[in-house]
């Protein structure tokens, strides 16, 4: 695999804010909500859909290195986000996505970046996820026989038992 | 025609004092697959983090790892003050720094001690770890603890470094350096050494990139990424160090960036002391509450990138806490790196990215209702002894039951 064609090496000189600018550029109409949070940290929101093609900018044409992902289960959606690095002008790139709470589905991009094999197979036994098209999806942390459907991080977990 | 084998390594590692499962494909002596397995140690830290506070959440993750115990609670805390927006007094961003650079010191030094004991090389082993036993003496001095210094708290340090104990600092320092050198020397000249690393376990520059590997592992790839300078944190954009990076990803490589390491860490403490010695004010700023908002730490551990994720809805607790771990990201790497090596290899590959499994793992089966641990030691030894009778009865083997 080969990467970062287009622009290749010309990021590595941009400022912050030339490379948040062409960032947004690229990304156009998929960004629902962009957040400035800090000179260091920036927070964009993505529909699920759209996480492919986002996975596939930042790590390619941007060659942003992904960091992890956090999977979180709020009153109203299942969030994840993708915690990218641009290590060029330090500052780290959070993609938001919520799936729906009933039914949390996504397509993985595990098969974009190796790097994030292991982090949805967590995210998948931990809290329910499925990452549609996962290369290896099994469990990680968990025993081979923990039983379906009952997932740690969710709020509900304790109530279930 | 070949036929496949499996060799495995694990969960109870014959050198490494923690469980996790290599599988080992071999056809003949050369490996063809590995898979990897983790579990056998969670704690949950994760989810128990969300039933303390800030300031308690310090303490939990600090027992993530018991070699690089001061980098996890480094990256929490920068991810409770970039949540809360809190502010951090310059000189706690100086101690903060002494502490994360010793902390590699006595890692490094840990690793390479290892590494010789793997080799075979107990000489280099039981050196390693006779100068690394001073680093961890000053540890008690600064912290009052060998390891596990609680040094970290949000909005700054817990102790002050005194004046009158830097010099004693200094004298340690000045102590390691020739051993390093020496140890920078023998390994570099040692033709067995050379012929066991060289071109031995290489992960190519793609691959690193690829794996997302971070730190030493990384940077033996020649992938020149350290969180110090490319996220700039702590003391560490007003200090001179180098990147150490590699060209050939091979163990050979992540030894000598490793011990090269060590003096670029000597070179930064020195710095930082010089600046403690006149830099006056508080080394906490005594942070009254943690503003709503979320919040993402990152400091370069020994062995990586540390990354805390923090949220927080104006309480005194975090809604979720995310960590990772360097090895997260390291370990898959073996996956490669292993892959067409001699099963002589395969020990001194699988450790050459410093794994820290303790750290991967943070899950333990408990039972919501009681707090109880789902699987006692107890119900193990028990379930362990059923299975076996199962087995001897599916095997027609006869043999003495032991009773509980």
């Amino acid at each position: 695999m080969t990467r970062g064609q287009p622009g290749g090496t010309k990021e590595k000189h941009m400022t912050r804010d030339e490379l948040l600018a062409r960032v947004k550029e690229r990304l156009g109409d998929k960004i629902i909500q962009w957040t400035d949070k800090s000179p260091r940290r920036v927070y964009v929101e993505i529909t699920p859909e759209d996480i492919p093609e986002t996975a596939q900018l930042l790590f390619r044409e941007f060659e942003a290195r992904f960091s992890i992902a956090t999977g979180v289960d709020t009153p109203t959606a299942i969030e994840v986000l993708y915690h990218w690095a641009f290590d060029q002008c330090g500052l780290i790139f959070t993609v938001r996505t919520k799936l729906n709470r009933d039914k949390p589905e996504i397509e993985s991009i595990a098969r974009i970046c190796k790097g994030a094999e292991w982090i949805e197979r967590e995210m998948w036994e931990l809290l329910g996820i499925t990452f549609r098209n996962h290369p290896d999806m099994r469990h990680l942390l968990l025993a081979d026989d923990w039983p379906e459907g009952k997932y740690p991080l969710r709020r509900d977990y304790v109530k279930n038992g | 025609m070949s036929k496949t084998t499996i060799i495995p390594i694990g969960p109870y590692h014959p050198l490494q004092e923690e469980p996790e499962f290599f599988k080992l494909h071999v056809e003949g002596e050369k490996v063809v697959g590995l898979d990897i397995e983790l579990g056998y140690n969670h704690r949950g830290i994760e989810k128990l983090s969300e039933l303390k506070t800030f300031e308690q959440t310090v303490f939990l993750v600090e027992r993530i790892c018991g070699i690089c115990s001061t980098s996890h609670p480094l990256a929490c805390v920068q991810a409770v003050e970039d949540a809360g927006g809190v502010e951090v007094p310059e000189r706690a961003l100086y101690i903060r720094s002494v502490i994360g650079e010793l902390e590699r010191l006595h890692s490094h030094m840990l690793w390479l001690g290892l590494a010789g004991h793997f080799l075979g090389f107990n000489t280099v082993w039981m050196w390693a770890w006779r100068y690394r036993e001073p680093i961890l003496e000053l540890f008690e001095l600064i912290t009052g603890n060998r390891n596990h210094y609680g040094m970290m708290k949000p909005g700054g340090v817990r102790r002050d470094i005194s004046v009158e104990d830097i010099p004693a600092i200094q004298k340690t320092l000045d102590g390691l350096k020739g051993p390093i050198c020496l140890f920078r020397d023998a390994v570099t000249d040692d033709p067995l050494i050379r012929a066991r690393l060289e071109g031995v376990g290489t992960l190519t520059k793609q691959q690193a990139i690829d794996y997302c590997a971070v730190g030493p592992t990384a940077r033996a790839s020649g992938v020149a990424k350290d969180v110090r300078k490319d996220h700039p944190h702590l003391a560490y954009g007003r200090v001179d160090f180098k990147i150490i990076t590699g060209k050939n990803g091979d163990v050979f490589d992540k030894a000598i960036v490793r011990i090269l390491e060590t003096l670029e860490s000597i070179k930064i403490i020195e710095q930082c002391l010089e600046v403690l010695k006149t830099l006056p004010g508080p080394v906490d700023s005594n942070p009254k509450e943690i503003m709503a908002g979320e919040g993402i730490g990152t400091y370069e551990a020994p062995r990586g990138e540390v990354i805390h994720y923090i949220c927080s809805d104006g309480g005194n607790r975090p809604l979720r806490h995310k960590i990772r771990a360097p090895s997260f990201m390291n370990v898959p790497t073996n996956q490669t790196t292993v892959i067409g090596q001699s099963v002589a290899d395969a020990t001194i590959i699988l450790a050459a990215v410093d794994p820290c499994y303790c750290c991967t793992e943070r899950m333990a089966a408990l039972d919501a209702g009681s707090g109880r641990r789902i699987l006692s030691s107890a119900e193990l030894i028990r379930l362990s002894q059923a299975k076996t009778a199962k087995l001897k009865k599916e095997m027609g083997v006869e043999g003495p039951r032991l009773k509980i």
